[in-house]
């Protein structure tokens, strides 16, 4: 008996686990694959339609649109993040004061829902009383049309997200530069190093790894950009911010193809799949 | 005198960026106090403080029951991640049994997975539940994490053994062990797992407007994003930004008192999520 409870036990304290991956984990994605070869609105049964989805999915001028725009999206976003997040955490790790103030304000809109800083945007953006444009015209600049101009729309959300995570990126790259040792730096000084080549030659090597993470992380988010667009633009003006999640969320929750959604779901998994997969082989794990 | 200039140079963009972060919540939240003609103005202070714009989200939509639904709902998803993640990481960690390598494996295989793949299936699987419109939708799809198995994991295994040694002899069983002993020593950890996964559920906003469509039963980012897309608001836009602000203020408010627990473990999940 107590050599049967001690066999049993490790399988009852994994059952839990095991259950809500059967259920949540591994029946959803067999059924996406199964749902990927069917047509089916909920309602009717489920009718096999072979790789149809697929093949409408490659002549789906939307879809080609809605990846060209999340490409276009990771374009500005990814630079913008890295650039400026590392900026800012080569500033926070200079000797200065209040670097802990300074942190904690540019990491607040990390925590903040994405909801809550697209409302705020959406009105900074205003084209005849956001902040923004008021800000550009006193500087004698013209006004911007943000997020009527279909050129533009996207670029404003990306440079929104942008503000809204960069604090995640600083504090990252703000724990790499920290465990860069200061012996290198006094060395390089010895030697007539500037400051520019010493941040360049030996600050950007050596946050290499983070730095890749850094890339990784904000083209996943930009891939799973739904929120934004949703509550910004309504995937306007003209398709221009149509993200591939919310073109997902319109075929399932609008028109209710869940083979095609399905399809299309899969097909951006696969992209950031093998981003991911990426990450992982370049990236020494921890676990 | 050139490091003088230079760092010039770094308090200038460290407060230049500062404000570019704080001044349009400041605005916000100024602009929620002024009568409705003025919110579009630039002037921070308003010309008479006024509550009209929240009086106005209170009477259009019910944004008390959607923030107590987003409380239960993270508060719950929040306890059930904490006491089963940690119960599957300390099988993983401080027991040997067959086919341990494999279940860690299709742990790591999980976190990989992008959600989109199975957003649809599991909209299928809560419409065949019949969980569309309850708590179970917003519930137990995430009651245990892999992020969470990952971290506990890690965790106890600093655990001195000897430790679990005397707790079995002193006749505890494993839930006991993994509670009154693993819990104790792991306070971090909790809190860490704790803050990813209440701030995760909170936010979050795709699932709940996927398997949420009746008013009473929406999370608070649900009801607020769509009173600022649907007619509800009437384009009134202090109480579009006055329910902005309502649904900022609690997480507001933790983060400036645990603001170290909030970057530490943000920066956790972000390296090894």
């Amino acid at each position: 008996m107590r050599r049967f409870r001690s066999f049993a036990a490790p399988y009852a304290l994994i059952a839990p686990y095991g259950l809500h991956f059967l259920v949540i984990v591994a029946f959803p994605v067999v059924f996406s694959l199964i749902l990927t070869f069917h047509q089916w609105n909920l309602l009717s049964p489920m009718k096999w339609i072979g790789g149809v989805n697929f093949l409408n999915l490659l002549s789906d001028p939307l879809f080609w649109k809605s990846l060209w725009n999340t490409f276009r999206f990771l374009v500005i976003h990814v630079p913008l993040q890295v650039g400026t997040a590392l900026v800012l955490a080569e500033i926070l790790n200079q000797r200065l004061r209040a670097k802990g103030f300074f942190r904690a304000v540019f990491f607040l809109p990390v925590v903040i829902s994405g909801v809550v800083v697209t409302i705020l945007w959406k009105q900074l953006y205003a084209s005849e009383s956001g902040i923004i444009n008021t800000l550009l015209l006193s500087l004698g600049l013209g006004r911007v049309e943000w997020l009527t101009d279909p050129l533009i729309a996207m670029p404003a959300i990306a440079i929104m997200a942008t503000w809204k995570n960069v604090g995640l990126y600083v504090i990252l790259l703000l724990a790499g530069l920290q465990s860069i040792p200061r012996q290198v730096y006094e060395a390089a000084t010895i030697d007539g190093a500037s400051r520019l080549d010493q941040f360049l030659r030996i600050t950007v090597p050596m946050l290499n790894p983070i730095l890749l993470t850094v890339v990784i992380l904000s083209t996943i988010n930009g891939f799973s950009l739904f929120i934004e667009p949703y509550v910004m633009t309504a995937g306007g003006p003209l398709n221009s911010t149509l993200s591939m999640n919310l073109y997902i969320y319109r075929q399932a929750f609008a028109f209710y193809k869940m083979g095609y959604a399905a399809t299309l779901g899969l097909v951006l998994a696969g992209m950031i799949f093998a981003v991911v997969a990426v990450q992982r082989r370049l990236i020494e794990k921890e676990f | 005198m050139r490091m003088g200039i230079l760092k010039i140079t770094f308090y200038t963009a460290l407060i230049a960026g500062a404000v570019t972060f704080i001044y349009p919540f400041l605005w916000m939240i100024l602009a929620t106090l002024k009568p409705e003609p003025e919110v579009a103005s630039l002037s921070l202070l308003p010309s008479k403080v006024t509550l009209q714009s929240y009086l106005e989200v209170f009477r259009r939509i019910p944004i008390g029951r959607a923030f107590f639904n987003s409380l239960f709902v993270s508060t719950s998803v929040t306890g059930s991640v904490l006491v089963f993640s940690s119960i599957t990481g300390y099988a993983l960690s401080r027991l040997r049994f067959k086919g341990r390598e494999l279940i860690f494996a299709v742990i790591l295989f999980t976190m990989m997975l992008p959600f989109q793949i199975t957003l649809i299936p599991m909209y299928v699987l809560m419409v065949k539940f019949g969980w569309v419109n309850s708590y179970q939708a917003l519930i137990v799809p995430g009651m245990i994490s892999a992020f969470g198995i990952l971290v506990f994991r890690q965790a106890f295994r600093s655990i001195p053994q000897d430790l679990v040694d005397s707790a079995r002899i002193d006749g505890c069983s494993e839930l006991r062990i993994i509670f009154q002993v693993m819990w104790p020593l792991s306070k971090p950890t909790l809190v860490t797992v704790g803050i990813i996964t209440f701030m995760n559920t909170w936010n979050d906003v795709l699932w709940p407007i996927i398997v949420i469509r009746k008013q009473s039963m929406m999370t608070m980012p649900q009801a607020v994003a769509l009173f600022a897309v649907g007619g509800q608001a009437d384009a009134q836009m202090g109480s579009i930004l006055a329910a902005a602000t309502l649904l900022a203020i609690p997480v507001v408010v933790a983060y400036v008192f645990f603001q170290r627990h909030f970057i530490e473990s943000m920066a956790t999940s972000g390296l090894k999520g």
